[in-house]
């Protein structure tokens, strides 16, 4: 049930990319039978990823994944268009792949407004729009929370960005396979794209890049994928990728229809059977698969490792457990206390869950709650 | 992440409770880290005849307290609060390291109890 931190390997994935690692190991750029047979294979992967979220090809650049995405577009765009303006608008709510590399580039003179958001985790549309200045270059928006699955308004946001003359970036990593993306309806310059999160392999994602927006590559070397990010291609990634990619929009519909119901039975049933619990994000503006839950009075780790114990996977925003002693700036951002956003975990689920593990996890967390509630000093129960 | 004591004392905390007539209860929290944790003492001819404890934290909080509890029962006051962070630590087999401000509660906690106990005798 933690399925937004990564996926297992498909076994058609594994299938797919085995023989790139026992036989068609060609180097793409070279001129021999071999290398001919990698740069083929490279771009009907290519092709594969552009068909799942109805783009061209051209528009595809692979990378290392979500994280270097994220730094391509925002940096590419930023370093490119330094000289119309310094100006970057995101949210409070990011990925840190997005937040980090806004930061870096606050330091190397670039302004950088983060929006806040409201208590589903929705951006505010007006104080975006009162953002805007005549040397914003880019809006980088998420897609979908990858703690508490809230969806954004691309849309409006693009149709804002488009008025003011601004690129759009969006991270689509949590979004692919769970909500269609048709390329031909949105108009979004750049999303990041990741292959871990739909059952393909580690390290490899992609960005696409809108025909005619151009972007400074960040990554110089042999000029692969044209220029825009050097290094001799991931072959085997990229088709592990590619076939993840095809099987995750291909199965689009059903997945999302299965995973929203055992999504929103497992909500109602916490909240029916576990006293003061709550969801944490959006009721219906949201990821099929994410639900982050809040318990009062207790702490989210302590939660985690008795969910460990009966053999189900979570994760919480809770400080304690954090690197930083942070308590999560999602949480944080929308309105809840550290005191409070201690006790949430986000449950993620993935496409082969069933109804059964579900009400295995609600009978484990009413066990796991009401031991913690006894132990606690501020439980009022 | 944790040691096996660790795990143990965190599933199956010993002296988990309030001492309705405690002779000096100890209160810490660090909202930084989300730990709080409160130990009650029932003292009797200056040693810590019960010792109990309520915590609201993670798993290295709840751990240290069940074992501070364990560790103080039946000892002196002085013996007590001669207890360390690091004593906890080692009794349970090490800690990780982004846990040891967590640890502090405990020995923190139990210090207060004893202060509070003290205190209360004086008047
Ligand atoms: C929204 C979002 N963006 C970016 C990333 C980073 O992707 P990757 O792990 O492929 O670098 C993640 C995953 O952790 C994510 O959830
Ligand atoms: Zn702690």
């Amino acid at each position: 049930m933690d399925h937004a931190a990564t996926t297992d390997v498909d076994p058609d994935v594994i299938d797919a990319m085995l023989p790139y690692f026992r036989h068609y190991y060609g180097n793409p750029s070279s001129l021999h039978s071999f290398g001919a047979k990698a740069a083929q294979d490279l771009e009907d992967s290519r092709l594969k990823v552009a068909k799942g979220i109805n783009a061209r090809p051209e528009e595809i650049i692979f990378t290392s994944g979500g994280t270097e995405s994220d730094n391509l577009a925002i940096k590419g765009i930023a370093y490119k268009n330094s000289r119309q303006g310094k100006h970057i608008i995101t949210s409070k709510i990011e990925h840190p792949a997005v937040l980090n590399t806004c930061r870096f580039l606050e330091k190397k003179g670039f302004e950088v407004t983060y929006v806040p958001v409201d208590n589903s985790g929705i951006v505010n549309i007006e104080d975006l729009k009162d953002s805007i200045r005549t040397d914003t270059i880019l809006i980088s928006i998420m897609h979908a929370n990858n703690e508490i699955g809230t969806l954004q308004p691309i849309d409006e946001i693009s149709k804002i960005a488009k008025t003011n003359e601004v690129y759009f970036h969006t991270d689509a990593v949590q979004t692919v396979g769970k909500i269609p993306i048709d390329m031909e309806k949105i108009d979004v310059d750049l999303m990041s794209l990741s292959s871990h999160k739909i059952h393909g392999p580690k390290g490899v994602g992609a960005l696409y890049i809108k025909k005619g927006v151009s972007i400074e590559p960040i990554l110089h070397g042999g000029e692969h994928e044209r220029g825009i990010r050097s290094g001799t291609e991931n072959i085997a990634g990229i088709i592990g990728f590619a076939k993840a990619f095809e099987l995750a929009t291909s199965n689009l519909e059903n997945n999302s229809k299965k995973m929203l119901k055992l999504r929103n039975h497992l909500i109602e049933s916490v909240k029916k059977r576990i006293p003061e619990s709550y969801l944490n994000g959006h009721q219906t503006k949201c990821l099929p698969n994410i639900a982050n839950l809040r318990f009062s009075f207790i702490e989210g780790e302590s939660i985690v490792l008795m969910l460990d114990m009966k053999g189900i996977a979570a994760s919480t925003g809770s400080a304690c457990s954090s690197k930083n002693l942070k308590a999560s700036h999602v949480l944080e951002s929308i309105g809840l206390q550290p005191e409070v956003s201690h006790g949430s975990i986000r449950f993620s689920l993935g496409k082969d869950n069933t109804l059964e593990e579900v009400d295995y996890v609600v009978d484990s967390l009413e066990t796991i709650i009401k031991k913690l509630r006894e132990m606690s000093p501020i439980a009022k129960m | 992440m944790y040691s096996k004591k660790v795990m143990d004392h965190f599933t199956t905390p010993r002296n988990v409770g309030e001492i309705e007539d405690a002779d000096g209860i100890g209160e810490v929290g660090n909202p930084s880290c989300g730990d709080m944790m409160t130990i009650y003492i029932k003292v009797n001819d200056g040693i810590l005849e019960d010792v109990k404890f309520k915590t609201f934290g993670c798993g290295a909080a709840i751990a240290t307290s069940s074992m501070i509890t364990e560790m103080a029962k039946g000892k002196t006051i002085e013996e007590a609060r001669k207890i360390t962070r690091d004593d906890v630590a080692n009794e349970l087999e090490g800690l990780p390291a982004v846990k040891m401000h967590c640890s502090n509660l405990a020995a923190d906690a139990l210090n207060s109890a004893i202060d509070d106990y003290i205190k209360k005798n004086k008047d």
